[in-house]
């Protein structure tokens, strides 16, 4: 079934040429001649015309026919591969060129430079309905990968299946000097990752025992290196001794992927390839895998005796193949817990044993999983493993397995597990934020691992501020992890301390730039913008204040209190400009909506009246970073009328703080208009019975001089100019005022008409056709003729509850649907819509 | 298992801003896609595919834009000085993000990319790999690359020489197979290379 986003994708491929599919041309690096002796790149892949394309067919058909492999051939073979690949549009080929593609990728003789292209091509025009490709016939098993590889890019599963029969049935059979079998075991890999049932139960057991033998029963010594030793000589081979460790220590146990020397014999590429597939053979296999082979099947297996190394094996033999398995699995991650240890004498290798601990660790994981009895022997090497990674920063990534394995097998080992993730959710976000691969992987193993951390979870949500850290530093690649993340993190116990930590997350990225500058040596490569300095932050720094507030907004854990920032805003004010800082100032918003969404999931009332405080408060009070503030605003705005919503005696309660808030000095009219709108609609008596007329009379007399404010101070040019939505929300609400208390018509009506009046008159003053000033006039008529019935008016603007009832509205023996003509004739009475 | 590779442009030149080429791109295998009752066609699947690979080298090259920003890099960072400058791979922009199941591919993968100069390298990857080991061969195939294709001589090209990256490609990452392979069995096979693809 095609997803959205596969439409999506389609959608937009259909509606026209994309650029993609425009002649590709590269530049900088790759600019040049990027294609000597031909015509020029547009010509030859845009316009090249069918018959263009056909005589290049029709060469390479000569050429291939002929079977002419001189340099010519993969000459024309690029080309080819160039034109079929540059469009997303499908290059019809001539089935005659089809067919010799195919012939020259199955030839005994062709060299492997052409093979290479003819598969290419094969699997660019791929899916590719006229193939007759078939792997039926070829001992050669790096042609028969070449084979496969188009064969996969079918997607057609009965290909898969007999590929992968195909596939077994030369790697049973035991040929002394037979095919390289190193080259199939990536196929079985793939294979069985895409069509787990395609091999037989038996075919699993057997190749499960061949792989254990591969991993644990590889030769210890080096290969032996075939030189010719001249014309007349005979070739003669030369041993050069047993493998050694990363470290040069001549090895002193078995073979493995941390083995070097200088050659190495099929055995050990086996070994090497039998390790990479290991974890997805296990999953795939094992219970709960696929097929579960796990039977007691305790014969000799066919295809499972690799003789000579099995003589050191015989107990072994004894056991299931799946459990032969795991034990030199087991078996193989403890050498390579051990060879980890092991201070390599190269980079490259040094950075292998980092990701083989890694490896080693997952594999075991899987192996407790599967057999329990794994349990103790793996706790009882993980444990002093820990010890020593969490003393090597080098190490940090592979604390992440470490702790994954804990979650899972927690309950065997409780005390060590919530040491573990102490030491991973305080230590590690603060020293390693700026490591965007770990940042990534730290999130990651959060999301993945949500369902398990069970009563640790505590561990998890109090450890935000610390996880906040990554998104501060790295928000592109993980505000989408984080949106998915929140609904989890939040519980009503914080939701308080993460929306105040939320809108200072521009200032976190800050604080942890200000961070690093403070920390790291001179000479070290700056990982922050060096266009921007800052010393003056750097000096303040010293202030003891500001320390506190800095240590505050860098705390590990969730504190429970909530410190006002605004001298930090104004020390790091220099680094607003980073871009770094932008970045993340661009993700708040829909980080905001996030939290919103999932807190409203639960929030009660007082929770609710405290988010929509904090609301107001911050919404003057934030970092000012460049287009920071609008985009924060409009959120908040959106979210103030919903968290009335969710608890209407809201309004009731915090009106000293409501009245302050609009009597007080406001920048934006986004956050102002839906106070306004939440004030006319949830200050009545039907939300709240505490409401009293003084309330309202109040509210009344605050609102109307704020109105009286901003449409006086219109003409000023040093104040802003006030939105139009502003003022048509305010003539709202203060009608909807005066209709819960009656005293109050008369003053709305004269105000209502002195706006008309004002609107007509700026409507054919100075400023013609100004924006908003035809709906001020508009809605000013319209609230005017509805207060001339102030029984309807009040049906209209306070209406009860129940009218939101499905009831109301389909029932046409209820009021409502004749209130809504009476009302709509009214309104549109005066607009001279309708006639009286 | 890696699903895909591919080769993209970074940062088009001003004229042609927006534009993202994918020079070379590979799948290893297709997805299963067992709920669906229809096939759809040869040619429609070939253009998903082809646009799920752009898709992704979009994103790609965004997040390599802004990671260079956030960084304080300027463009002309990524220029070569000279064709003699070696390429510091280490410190080259390079990340990792999250493909939610269905946007581009059906099943959740995650990509890990690597930005040297203009050219940006990605491997598409199921959901649970070894990252350290993706960006390890990620790197180490950047490196063959640059190395084998030139690609960082002004006249060189990788476009009409898909048989070094195809030849790389088969012996460091077979059929997608992330390999653990050490410093001497990395050298034991670029030696087999060059044999066969003399430069």
């Amino acid at each position: 079934m095609f997803t959205t986003g596969a439409e999506s994708l389609l959608r937009q491929a259909r509606a026209g040429p994309q650029p993609e599919s425009r002649p590709v041309t590269a530049q900088g690096g790759v600019s040049g001649s990027l294609v000597a002796g031909l015509p020029t790149p547009s010509s030859l892949f845009r316009e090249l015309r069918d018959e263009e394309l056909g005589r290049l067919c029709a060469r390479v058909c000569a050429l291939l026919r002929e079977e002419d492999w001189g340099p010519d051939a993969p000459d024309a073979l690029r080309r080819l591969f160039l034109i079929v690949s540059a469009t997303k549009y499908n290059r019809r080929l001539e089935r005659p060129c089809l067919a010799l593609l195919q012939t020259t990728l199955c030839s005994p003789t062709c060299p492997e430079q052409l093979q290479l292209l003819c598969a290419a091509v094969l699997r660019e025009m791929s899916p590719c309905d006229s193939l007759s490709l078939s792997c039926d016939h070829i001992q050669n098993t790096r042609q028969l990968g070449l084979v496969a590889s188009v064969l996969l890019a079918q997607g057609d599963q009965q290909q898969v299946r007999s590929l992968a029969q195909r596939v077994l049935k030369v790697l049973e059979s035991r040929q002394p000097e037979g095919p390289s079998l190193r080259h199939l075991l990536p196929i079985v890999s793939k294979v069985t990752s895409l069509a787990p049932d395609a091999l037989r139960e038996e075919q699993t057991r057997a190749l499960s025992k061949r792989l254990g033998d591969w991993l644990r029963y590889a030769s210890v010594q080096q290969a032996v290196a075939h030189s010719s030793g001249g014309f007349f000589s005979t070739p003669r081979a030369r041993q050069l001794g047993p493998v050694t460790e990363v470290d040069g220590a001549v090895a002193t146990d078995f073979f493995t992927v941390l083995s070097t020397g200088q050659r190495f014999t099929e055995d050990q590429w086996l070994n090497v390839q039998a390790f990479s597939m290991l974890r997805a053979w296990l999953l795939d296999s094992g219970p709960g895998g696929s097929s579960a082979p796990d039977a007691d099947d305790k014969s000799e297996l066919e295809g499972s005796t690799l003789s000579v190394l099995s003589a050191a094996s015989t107990a072994g033999h004894l056991l299931p193949p799946q459990q032969w398995l795991r034990e030199k699995a087991f078996e193989y991650c403890q050498r390579l817990l051990e060879q980890s240890n092991r201070r390599a004498l190269k980079k490259a290798d040094s950075d292998l044993q980092k990701a083989c601990l890694v490896e080693a660790v997952l594999v075991l994981d899987v192996l407790c999983q599967q057999d329990p009895s794994f349990l103790y022997r793996t706790l009882s090497c993980l444990k002093p493993l820990h010890t020593r990674l969490r003393g090597d920063p080098a190490w940090v990534r592979a604390l992440l397995p470490v702790a994954q394995f804990f979650l899972h097998h927690g309950e065997a080992a409780a005390v060590d597990a919530e040491a573990v993730y102490q030491h991973l959710f305080t230590r590690i976000p603060a020293e390693h934020f700026h490591s965007p691969m770990l940042a990534f992987e730290f999130v990651q193993f959060c999301r993945d691992s949500l369902p398990l951390f069970g009563r640790s979870l505590g561990i998890l949500r109090t450890s935000f501020p610390n996880l906040f850290k990554f998104l501060a530093w790295n928000s592109p690649p993980l505000t989408s992890d984080f949106v998915a993340l929140l609904p989890s993190l939040v519980d009503a116990g914080t939701a308080v301390e993460m929306l105040h930590l939320l809108l200072d997350l521009p200032c976190l990225t800050a604080a942890l730039d200000l961070q690093l500058r403070s920390l790291q040596a001179a000479s070290e490569r700056p990982p922050w913008d060096v266009s921007i300095r800052a010393p003056g932050c750097l000096e303040a720094l010293r202030d003891s204040q500001v320390q506190g507030l800095f240590q505050h907004l860098l705390r590990a854990h969730a504190s429970g209190t909530v410190e006002r920032l605004t001298p930090l805003y104004r020390l790091l004010q220099p680094l607003a400009g980073c871009a770094r800082v932008v970045q993340c100032a661009e993700a708040v918003p829909t980080l905001l909506r996030a939290f919103f969404s999932a807190v409203t999931q639960f929030a009660d009332g007082a929770l609710a009246s405290q988010l929509a405080l904090l609301l107001l408060e911050r919404s003057d009070s934030l970092y000012q970073v460049p287009g920071y503030e609008a985009g924060v605003h409009r959120v908040l705005s959106s979210q103030f009328p919903a968290l009335c919503k969710l608890h209407p005696p809201l309004v009731v309660e915090q009106a000293k703080e409501l009245l302050e808030f609009v009597g007080g000095p406001r920048s934006g009219g986004h956050v102002l208009t839906s106070v306004v709108w939440a004030i006319g609609e949830y200050l009545s008596v039907s939300w709240d019975r505490r409401c009293t007329v003084e309330q309202i009379n109040n509210f009344f007399e605050a609102l109307e001089a704020l109105l009286f404010e901003v449409t006086q101070s219109r003409p000023s040019t040093t104040l802003p100019k006030c939105p139009p939505q502003v003022i048509t929300v305010l003539m709202t609400t203060l009608t909807k005022l005066a209709s819960r208390s009656q005293d109050l018509i008369p003053r709305v009506s004269l105000l209502l008409s002195k706006m008309r009046t004002l609107a007509q008159s700026a409507a054919t003053g100075s400023t013609p056709g100004e924006e908003g000033v035809g709906a001020i006039h508009t809605r000013a008529t319209e609230l005017l003729n509805l207060l001339k019935m102030p029984s309807v008016a009040q049906f209209v603007f306070t209406p009860s509850v129940e009218v939101s009832e499905p009831r109301y509205h389909r029932d046409t023996n209820t009021a409502l649907p004749l209130v809504l003509r009476t009302v709509s004739r009214l309104v549109e009475r005066e607009a001279g819509l309708l006639p009286g | 298992m890696v699903h895909a590779f591919l080769i993209h442009t970074l940062r088009a030149t001003k004229a042609e801003e927006g534009l993202c080429r994918v020079l070379y791109s590979c799948f290893f295998g297709t997805e299963n896609s067992p709920n669906d009752a229809q096939p759809h066609g040869a040619e429609r699947d070939r253009l998903l595919r082809k646009e799920q690979i752009l898709a992704v080298a979009r994103q790609v090259e965004s997040m390599c834009q802004l990671q260079l920003q956030a960084c304080g890099r300027p463009a002309v960072d990524l220029q070569p000085q000279s064709s003699d400058d070696p390429v510091h791979l280490r410190e080259s922009p390079c990340g990792a993000f999250r493909l939610t199941a269905g946007d581009p591919f059906q099943e959740p993968r995650t990509v890990v990319w690597l930005g040297v100069l203009s050219l940006g390298f990605a491997l598409v990857l199921n959901a649970h790999e070894n990252l350290l080991l993706a960006e390890g061969t990620l790197r180490l195939l950047a490196r063959l690359l640059l190395e084998h294709l030139r690609l960082l001589v002004p006249t060189a090209s990788l476009l009409l020489r898909a048989d070094y990256i195809e030849g790389i490609l088969t012996r460091f990452l077979p059929h997608g197979q992330l390999l653990f392979l050490n410093d001497q069995f990395v050298q034991g096979l670029e030696k087999e290379f060059s044999a066969a693809w003399p430069r």
